[in-house]
C-alpha cells in the first residue's frame, strides 16, 4: 500500500513537472529619456487552414524585449504611419517623418498545421549604406532602392512550442544589429516562488527572460535557496531543505534527475559553478564555521579556500576561473574579499559602506555588482575593480540575490515592493529598471542563465 | 516592536496560567484539610512555603513554555533577558535527557546566504550557553534556516525583530 501511494505521489510529481503555470507579468515603471525610437510593425499572418492567428504575436514579443532593455522605445501601434509587411511596401519618407532609428516588419505564414515560416527585416530609414551582414546571400534581396537600407533580412521556421523563443532570437539579432552588443533575450531565469497555500509551498521555476513560459522544476515542503545555472545551461545547482536541513543538489533541467552533492554536518550553501563547469565553489560549516570550499565535481573532492573564524560565504568566480570574490565579516562587518582559486591570503575589495555582500563578477571581470547598504537600506551597487568607484543602481530598500545577464546589460535581483517579494531588473548603468511581478506568491533568488544555444 | 513582544509574552503567560489552573483546585483542597489539623503559625509557614514552591514551579513552567530567543540586528549576543530562560531549559534537558534542535533564523535584510550563516551563529551562541549550564554535546543539534522561514511575513521593524530568533524544538 505504502509503495502504491509512493508511486502515485511520484506520478503526481511528474505531472506537476510538465504543467506550465500562468505567466508572470512584466510591466515597465520607469521610462528613460535616451531610449532610441524604433517601429515594430505587426506581422501579417497567412494561413491556408482554419487557423486565424499565430500562437503568439511575434512582433509584440520583439517590441517588448527591446523595450525591456531600456535602450529602445517602440512606437505605439496607433502612431504608425503605415503597416508594411515587405520591403516593397516600405515608404522611407514615412519613417523619416516619424523619426524612428529603425523599422522592423515581417510576416508569419502557416506552411503546414503547427509549422510557421517567419520572415522579418530590419531597415534604417536614414542610412542607405546600411548593407548589412553576411548571412544574406548576394542577390536574394530585391534590387530596389529600399534594399540598400536593409540591416537584417531573416527567415525562421517555428512551431507552436518554440514560437516565442524564435521571437526572442529575432529580438537578439535586432538588438545586436543596432547596438553592436550581443542580445540576451533568448535566455532564461531560474527563481524560487513561495506559495504558502500549496502543500509544497517552495517551488523552483525556470522561465524565459521575459517571465513567460514558466516551468516548475522542483517543489518542496521546505525552503529552496540559491539556484545557480551550470555554464552549459543544462543543470541547476541549488540549496534544498527537503531532508530537514540545507543540502546542495544538482538537477538536470530536461530530465529532472537530481543528485545531492553536499550534505555535510552544519550547513551546505551558496553553490557557484566554475566557468568551465568542472568545479563548484560552495560554503560549508562542517568544520565549525562557514568556509569557502571548491569541489571537483567528478571526484567530489574538496579544497578549502578560506581559514577564518568569521563568516565566509557567497563565492563568485572571476570569468577566467583564477580567483573568486566572497563575503566575509572578518573585519567586523560584511565586506567583499578576493582570493585565488588556489587559496592563500584574501584581499579586501570593498571599503565604502558598512555592509557589502553577495557580490557577482560582471562577465568581463572588470567590476562586481553587490548588495550595498546606504542609510540602513540595501541597494544594488556596482564597483569598478580598477578605480574602486561605487555606483548605486537601485532606490528600493530590501534588494538581494544579484544575477547578471550574460551580455552584462542588466542585473536581475529580488526586492520587496509594497508588501510583496518580487523580482526586478535594473540596467547596468542604473538608468532603467522594472519589476517582474508574480500574480501569486513571493518570488525570490533569481538566476539569469548563460547564453542558450 | 516592543508591543508585539509584550503581546507574545502575555499570550504565553495566559497559556501557562490556563495550563496550571487545571491542577490547582486539587492542591487547595488538600491544603484546607491539612489546615484544620495544625496550629495557625505552622499552617501559615507551610502555606507560605507551598506558595513559594508553587510560584517557583510556575516561574519554571513559564520559562519552559518560552522557546524562542530574540536577537538584535546582525548580532548573535544573547540578551540578558533570555539567560534565565536558557538556564531553566538547560536544567530541564539535563533532568530529562531530552534532545533539542536549535533552529537559527535571521530577518530578510542583507543577503540570504549571509543570513544562513548568521542564523547558524545565533543557534550556536544558544548551544554554547546551554553547554555552559551542563547540557551534553549529544543533546543539541543546530540547524540554520537563515531568512527562509520567517515567523512574521511583513517587512517592518516589528516583523524583523520577530524573525531574528532561535527556536528551541524539543524532539
Amino acid at each position: 500500500m505504502y509503495n502504491f501511494i509512493k508511486s502515485l505521489l511520484f506520478i503526481g510529481f511528474l505531472f506537476a513537472f510538465s504543467v506550465a503555470k500562468a505567466e508572470i507579468q512584466i510591466f515597465i515603471t520607469e521610462g528613460r529619456d535616451d531610449a532610441r525610437p524604433i517601429a515594430v510593425v505587426p506581422f501579417k499572418f497567412e494561413s491556408s487552414s482554419v487557423v486565424l492567428q499565430p500562437p503568439h504575436d511575434f512582433a509584440k514579443i520583439i517590441a517588448d524585449d527591446l523595450a525591456r532593455s531600456g535602450k529602445f522605445n517602440p512606437t505605439e501601434l496607433s502612431k504608425l504611419p503605415s503597416k508594411p509587411n515587405t520591403l516593397n511596401d516600405i515608404k522611407l519618407d514615412d519613417w523619416k517623418t516619424l523619426g524612428v532609428d529603425a523599422v522592423v516588419y515581417g510576416s508569419v505564414k502557416e506552411t503546414s498545421p503547427g509549422t510557421y515560416l517567419v520572415a522579418y527585416d530590419l531597415i534604417d530609414p536614414y542610412n542607405d549604406k546600411a548593407i548589412f551582414e553576411a548571412d544574406i546571400e548576394s542577390g536574394t534581396y530585391p534590387i530596389i532602392p529600399q534594399a540598400s537600407h536593409l540591416m537584417l533580412l531573416k527567415t525562421k521556421v517555428a512551431n507552436n512550442d518554440n514560437f516565442r523563443w524564435a521571437a526572442h532570437i529575432a529580438a537578439d539579432e535586432i538588438y545586436e544589429a543596432l547596438t553592436g552588443e550581443k542580445g540576451a533575450f533568448a535566455t532564461q531565469i531560474a527563481y524560487v516562488e513561495v506559495n504558502r497555500s500549496d502543500a509544497r509551498p517552495y517551488q523552483l521555476f525556470v522561465a524565459d527572460s521575459d517571465g513567460f513560459n514558466q516551468k516548475r522544476v522542483f517543489a518542496s515542503r521546505r525552503p529552496i535557496m540559491s539556484p545557480a545555472w551550470s555554464p552549459d545551461s543544462e543543470k541547476l545547482a541549488y540549496v534544498s531543505f527537503e531532508n530537514g536541513r540545507s543540502e546542495i543538489v544538482i538537477q538536470n533541467i530536461a530530465t529532472g534527475t537530481r543528485d545531492v552533492i553536499a550534505s555535510y554536518k552544519g550547513f551546505n550553501s551558496a553553490p557557484a559553478w566554475s566557468p568551465d563547469g568542472r568545479k563548484m565553489a560552495m560554503v560549508l560549516s562542517k568544520d565549525g564555521n562557514p568556509e569557502i570550499y571548491v569541489m571537483d565535481l567528478a571526484s567530489k573532492s574538496l579544497n578549502r579556500l578560506t581559514r577564518h573564524y568569521s563568516i565566509d560565504t557567497e563565492p563568485s568566480w572571476h570569468p577566467n576561473g583564477q580567483s573568486l570574490v566572497f563575503t566575509s565579516d572578518r573585519g567586523g562587518k560584511p565586506q567583499i574579499y578576493r582570493v585565488s582559486v588556489n587559496g592563500g591570503e584574501a584581499e579586501r575589495v570593498t571599503f565604502e559602506g558598512r555592509y557589502n555582500a553577495g557580490a557577482e563578477f560582471t562577465p568581463d571581470g572588470n567590476a562586481i555588482v553587490m548588495v550595498h547598504q546606504v542609510n540602513g537600506n540595501y541597494h544594488i551597487a556596482s564597483q569598478d575593480l580598477k578605480t574602486g568607484n561605487i555606483n548605486v543602481l537601485t532606490k528600493s530598500r530590501l534588494d538581494e540575490s544579484i544575477s547578471i545577464a550574460p551580455n552584462s546589460s542588466m542585473v536581475i535581483y529580488s526586492t520587496v515592493q509594497g508588501r510583496q517579494k518580487v523580482l526586478s531588473t535594473i540596467s547596468m548603468d542604473g538608468r532603467f529598471g522594472m519589476p517582474i511581478s508574480s500574480t501569486t506568491g513571493e518570488v525570490k533568488a533569481p538566476a539569469w542563465s548563460p547564453y542558450i544555444l | 516592536m516592543k508591543r508585539s513582544i509584550q503581546f507574545l509574552l502575555a499570550v504565553a503567560a495566559a497559556l501557562t496560567l490556563a495550563a496550571c489552573s487545571t491542577t490547582k483546585p486539587a492542591d487547595t483542597s488538600t491544603d484546607s484539610s491539612v489546615n484544620s489539623s495544625s496550629s495557625d503559625t505552622e499552617a501559615e509557614a507551610l502555606a507560605r512555603q507551598r506558595a513559594a514552591a508553587e510560584a517557583e514551579r510556575q516561574r519554571i513552567a513559564n520559562l519552559l513554555n518560552s522557546t524562542t530567543i530574540y536577537f538584535d540586528y546582525d548580532q548573535d549576543t544573547i540578551r540578558g533577558e533570555f539567560v534565565e530562560m536558557l538556564e531553566v531549559h538547560a536544567k530541564h534537558m539535563q533532568a530529562t535527557g531530552k534532545q533539542v534542535v536549535l533552529e537559527g533564523h535571521a530577518d530578510e535584510r542583507g543577503t540570504p546566504e549571509y543570513n544562513l550563516a548568521l542564523g547558524e551563529r545565533r543557534a550556536k551562541a544558544v548551544e554554547q550557553m546551554l553547554r555552559t549550564y551542563g547540557v551534553s554535546v549529544e543533546q543539541t543539534e543546530v540547524i540554520s534556516f537563515g531568512e527562509e522561514s520567517p515567523a512574521s511575513l511583513g517587512h517592518s521593524e516589528e516583523d524583523f525583530q520577530l524573525n531574528r530568533r532561535v527556536e528551541l524544538k524539543y524532539q
